[in-house]
């Protein structure tokens, strides 16, 4: 029944069959910065193409292990990353169906005895035949309390993890210190995750061409003193706390748009044009708080930072 | 004598790989999947245990065959199958249904002849398993 095995592969056309080159593409063109992750990713690619001609001839057997762990500061990519490596691993055939399920602890972890287990296998079935995604996987292991229920939600994880190794594969994320100390703490996971991928921070160039790209995905854009006030931002931001890099971008321009809205509003006298309506000056942004000496300062006078919040 | 219940019951019995495929058709037609059992294997019988809820929001059968696997290790002495329910408007009805795990030994059922007025016979039949008390069936 089984095909005769070839005696060569073709490395090159089974990149081009396979999709990945796709992939990489866009990966290359969407994420701004990144180099070690898209080489890593690269890396892990190669590999993966490698292991199924070897398959092929059959000189290699069982799946490889898969599960990895992306490890960066907060707004770094590593969900975007994820989605893009369920879809890398779609297309190589690694997984069936490459969808991303993105969890945290509350989704996994019950309330009270006997509501952890089936809680955990309800997420790990809808993540099967693609990626499970565990944000901020740290919190699932609460050393200072032994009755937590975390505990049961890992070996779950663990069991799954090895069994259905060719079902899905787990990848897990947050900061570099605190997942160090998981590890260290669950040498269980650290032996069945294969891939560590740490995600660098964006310097301050990536992050005004990321915002750029933000905004030209909405449609807006900034004018030339816009520019420049945004580049004496986020340094300016970088150095208060909470910033989590995309991520403060993003929240910084989605307020930029509310100032625009409101500044138009209160300003337009007659019809205006789709110029003004998607330019966003420097005005909107100067008058952010960050300028003003962050959210100290909105602290002392009383106003709780809702955006700070949402960070 | 092997029950033929549902379908593929003429062929031989599925592995773990063709219940996926068979799963993944039916969720592929947007059908939820779910996995019962039961002891009793007349078949009028029509609703069995359900193990867990049926799977509306899974998009790979990989968790049917793991639920499978699990009701077996509960219930690997009983039967045990896998339904595909069709919810769209005029179906509202089973659409796929297979038996997935047998008991070791299936004994088998008989025929009851009652005799009514006249020479009247109904006819009826009765699994053997049936004389043991639920859940001491199949051993």
């Amino acid at each position: 029944m089984e095909e005769p095995r070839p005696t060569h592969v073709d490395l090159a056309a089974a990149f081009e069959d396979s999709g990945v080159r796709e992939v990489l593409e866009e990966l290359d063109r969407t994420l701004i910065g990144l180099a070690p992750v898209k080489s890593r990713i690269r890396e892990t690619a190669a590999l993966l193409l490698v292991d199924q001609a070897r398959r092929r001839m059959g000189l290699a057997t069982g799946a490889p292990t898969l599960h990895m762990s992306f490890t960066g500061n907060p707004g770094t990519g590593k969900t975007t990353v994820a989605l893009k490596m369920a879809d890398l691993l779609h297309r190589l055939g690694y997984v069936r169906k490459g969808h991303l399920v993105t969890v945290t602890r509350d989704d996994l972890v019950g309330q009270y005895i006997g509501h952890t287990a089936p809680k955990t296998k309800e997420v790990l079935k809808k993540a099967m035949g693609g990626a499970l995604f565990i944000d901020e996987a740290y919190y699932l292991y609460r050393p200072e309390n032994e009755r937590d229920y975390g505990q049961e939600a890992i070996e779950i994880l663990l069991q799954v993890m090895e069994n259905n190794r060719d079902d899905l594969v787990v990848i897990l994320a947050g900061y570099a210190d605190r997942m160090d100390r998981f590890f260290a703490s669950n040498p269980g996971f650290r032996s069945r995750i294969a891939h560590h991928i740490e995600f660098p921070d964006y310097g301050d160039a990536e992050l005004l061409t990321i915002a750029e790209r933000m905004l030209d995905q909405q449609n807006y854009r900034l004018d030339e003193a816009a520019r420049r006030a945004m580049s004496e931002y986020i340094p300016a931001r970088r150095g208060q706390p909470h910033f989590a890099n995309a991520r403060s971008i993003r929240n910084a321009l989605d307020r930029a748009r509310l100032r625009q809205a409101n500044r138009l509003f209160n300003e337009a006298r007659g019809p205006i044009d789709a110029d003004t309506l998607s330019t966003i000056t420097e005005a909107d942004l100067r008058s952010s708080r960050v300028f003003r000496g962050g959210l100290d300062v909105d602290r002392a006078t009383g106003q709780a930072g809702a955006s700070q919040a949402a960070e | 004598m092997k029950l033929r219940q549902g379908q593929f019951s003429f062929l031989p019995d599925l592995t773990d790989d063709d219940i996926r495929v068979q799963a993944q058709y039916a969720i592929d037609n947007g059908w939820a999947v779910s996995v019962e059992y039961t002891d009793d294997p007349h078949p009028r019988n029509t609703y069995w245990e359900m193990w867990g809820h049926p799977m509306f929001d899974n998009p790979d059968a990989a968790a049917v065959v793991f639920e499978v696997n699990e009701c077996r290790k509960e219930h690997g002495g009983t039967y045990i199958r896998v339904i595909a329910f069709d919810s769209s408007p005029g179906w509202e009805s089973i659409r796929m249904s297979f038996i997935v795990n047998r008991p070791a030994d299936e004994p088998g059922f008989r025929v009851v002849r009652q005799e009514g007025e006249g020479r009247l016979v109904r006819y009826t039949i009765e699994s053997y398993a049936m004389r043991e008390p639920e859940g001491a069936r199949y051993a």
